[in-house]
């Protein structure tokens, strides 16, 4: 009897936390974790697919399993793989559809009313729940440990292992909890919350770490809100981002295409961290002091208060970044001119994000040095934005509307920025070359990248009219 | 996957720390679905940087945390096709590193001011048995998760193993395995 072990498990450990118990539940044997939950897009899985085919090894779990094509897809309304006009990308979406067939996986491919990207379909679907295991091949996996899952991603010999066996070997990483005092300040979101996490803790702060996010201002986030923070996990080099189920968890999952019916709340709201859980570490922040962020550099720790400037450069690598960026220190961050606007991605691509971009940008004029772009999540987003005319709004500001895909958050489609160009995004990685070669991008909310595309350059959305 | 037991000669350095994957491998040579033919495409914008030099050596020395960012197997894909046997940095991102010991591509932490004198060296020896590195004269000691160490020692197919639990799997589905959501309803 499954519960009863538990039970008895929770019994002897004493008080635990919400990754202790999704761990337990899922250890096979020592080290080997279940997975409850694949999802695979084109990029990182046609070598693992092919490498089961040598092996005459069949997919385990199809019915665990999900596929997408979001990286390679154009945003120019293409239906069909055949349309897609490079050549290797159209290889490599062909590619993962025939494997699907041929493994008997479900994919929602380009063409599909159910394709976007992967993090976005994963929970829109409903597939994504509270208590599950969930790894992809794809580092923002950590966007779905919004639900209480533990979902992490891996790399492509690992997802060979997970289509095989249905199991990762992993050593149980440690643990960390970020608790924030307070709440958020008007126009302060999600996205400057996790970037100003990250500017806290670094880069590599997070690594070997799974990190449950708590306090009243994740309690406060929407669903979307929640997503963006987990996402963001990974640049703080967190194995995996959490955050414990509640009723606005479990208002958004009720109803989904495979949301149970009706939800095992009973179960679900036992999830939580215990009173008294021990995590190997513990961080405070103080959530109410947070400006609206925008980085200035070529990680997302490079980061700053939209109010401040371009900071004195502290080491080389720093210096090498704002060489790159092209600033100069000192130079206050709003007046920083843009070439572009992308709003979108798998960190700030849902329909609540697109929302807070509209409101922003209703009745007004993109500014005429400014070439912005909207690009949503999933075609249903894209579906449920034009029915409340969304897409109108954006229209009429000048943005182009596009379809589902990764688009400009890493640029393996069409969609990139030429060398040298400025961009406020609304995506997660400021690399050099990220968005285009030269390049230069500057992570932000999606209502500051919605009021710089008006303005030409950053402004503090909390005093703009 | 080939054995790994010791990995000798020249290195490679590349003294800047947050190398991510994006640098390793940009995003236009991931269109690929075959795993080989990366070598040539490794750190393809910084090998264009005036100065920039880094041969294709057994050892490749970095700063802090190398390979954060993405979970593209395709670096260090691209990496062991350059030539690299090992990679010696104070620290790499989890998801990198993991994928470097699929490979066989041995990761090895040393501390900051050893990895210095290592660049300094520009020639070591790896012993992964003995879990040390000889360089200048000297040995140092390295930590490394025993159980990787067992693989890549003996070369083990990491699916191979896991088979061998074939039945504590099936146990677990049977006993324990959650009940939804199945994909295939979707469809
Ligand atoms: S939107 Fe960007 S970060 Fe997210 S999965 Fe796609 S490429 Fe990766």
């Amino acid at each position: 009897m499954p519960k009863n072990k538990n039970r008895e498990r929770a019994a002897a450990a004493g008080p635990r936390s919400l990754f202790d118990k999704i761990w337990d539940a899922h250890e096979v044997a020592e080290s080997l974790l279940y997975i409850d939950l694949h999802l695979v897009h084109e990029v990182t899985s046609p070598q693992a697919f092919e490498s089961l085919r040598l092996a005459e090894r069949p997919v385990r779990r199809p019915d665990r399993t999900l596929a997408t094509a979001d990286h390679n897809v154009p945003t120019d309304g293409s239906t069909a793989a055949a349309q897609i006009r490079d050549r290797l990308s159209r290889v490599q979406v062909e590619t993962l559809e025939d494997n699907c067939r041929e493994f008997g996986v479900p994919i929602h491919s380009i063409g599909s009313a159910r394709q976007g990207i992967v993090h976005v379909i994963g929970p829109e679907l409903g597939v994504t729940q509270p208590g599950m295991t969930i790894v992809c091949g794809d580092s923002h996996t950590s966007t779905h440990g919004a639900f209480g899952a533990l979902a992490f991603g891996i790399g492509t010999s690992e997802v060979e292992h997970v289509l095989a066996t249905q199991t990762l070997q992993q050593r149980k990483p440690r643990s960390m909890r970020i608790r924030y005092r307070g709440e958020l300040g008007f126009g302060v979101t999600a996205k400057d919350l996790i970037l100003g996490t990250i500017g806290r803790i670094g880069v590599a702060g997070g690594v070997g770490h799974v990190i449950e996010y708590a306090g009243p201002a994740i309690e406060g986030l929407s669903m979307e809100g929640r997503m963006t923070v987990c996402n963001m996990t990974i640049e703080a080099g967190g194995r995996a981002g959490m955050i414990a189920p509640d009723d606005t968890t479990f208002e958004w999952v009720e109803g989904r295409e495979a949301a149970p019916d009706p939800l095992p709340l009973d179960e679900w709201r036992t999830l939580g961290t215990d009173e008294g859980a021990g995590f190997d570490t513990e961080v405070e922040i103080d959530a109410s002091r947070l400006s609206p962020q925008v980085t200035w550099g070529t990680n997302p720790g490079m980061v700053t208060d939209v109010t401040s400037a371009v900071p004195e450069p502290r080491d080389e690598g720093e210096e090498r970044a704002l060489e790159y960026m092209g600033l100069a220190a000192g130079t206050p961050m709003r007046e920083i001119a843009l070439d572009r606007v992308f709003i979108g991605s798998c960190t700030n691509s849902r329909i609540g994000d697109l929302r807070e971009a509209a409101e922003v940008v209703r009745g007004r004029r993109v500014a005429s040095s400014v070439e912005a772009m909207v690009v949503p999540g999933s075609q249903q987003v894209k579906t449920q934005a034009e029915a409340e005319g969304l897409d109108e709004v954006f229209r009429a500001a000048g943005f182009d509307w596009r379809s589902a895909g990764c688009s400009m958050c890493l640029g393996m489609n069409p969609d990139i920025a030429a060398p040298g160009e400025r961009v406020a995004s609304t995506s997660n990685r400021n690399f050099e070359g990220r968005q285009g070669r030269g390049a230069r991008s500057h992570l932000v909310s999606p209502k500051m990248a919605a009021a710089a595309a008006i303005e030409g350059h950053f402004v503090d959305i909390r005093g703009w009219e | 996957m080939e054995p790994v037991r010791v990995i000798e000669g020249q290195v490679s350095v590349l003294d800047r720390s947050d190398v991510d994957t994006d640098q390793i491998i940009p995003k236009q040579f991931l269109k690929r679905v075959e795993r080989t033919g990366f070598g040539e495409f490794v750190f393809h914008d910084w090998s264009k940087e005036p100065g920039w030099d880094l041969p294709s050596n057994p050892i490749l020395a970095a700063g802090r945390n190398f390979g954060c960012g993405s979970s593209r197997e395709h670096a260090p894909w691209a990496l062991e096709d350059y030539g690299f046997r090992a990679i010696v940095a104070p620290s790499f991102a989890d998801i990198f590193f993991n994928n470097c010991t699929k490979i066989g591509l041995l990761p090895v932490v040393l501390s900051e001011a050893d990895v210095k004198e290592l660049m300094a060296a520009g020639h070591a020896r790896i012993d992964l048995e003995e879990q040390e590195v000889s360089f200048a004269g000297r040995q140092v000691a390295f930590e490394i998760d025993p159980e990787i160490a067992r693989r890549l020692l003996e070369g083990l197919d990491d699916i191979g193993v896991t088979l061998q639990q074939s039945d504590a799997i099936e146990r677990y589905e049977a006993q324990r395995e959650r009940s939804g959501p199945v994909t295939n309803t979707l469809a």
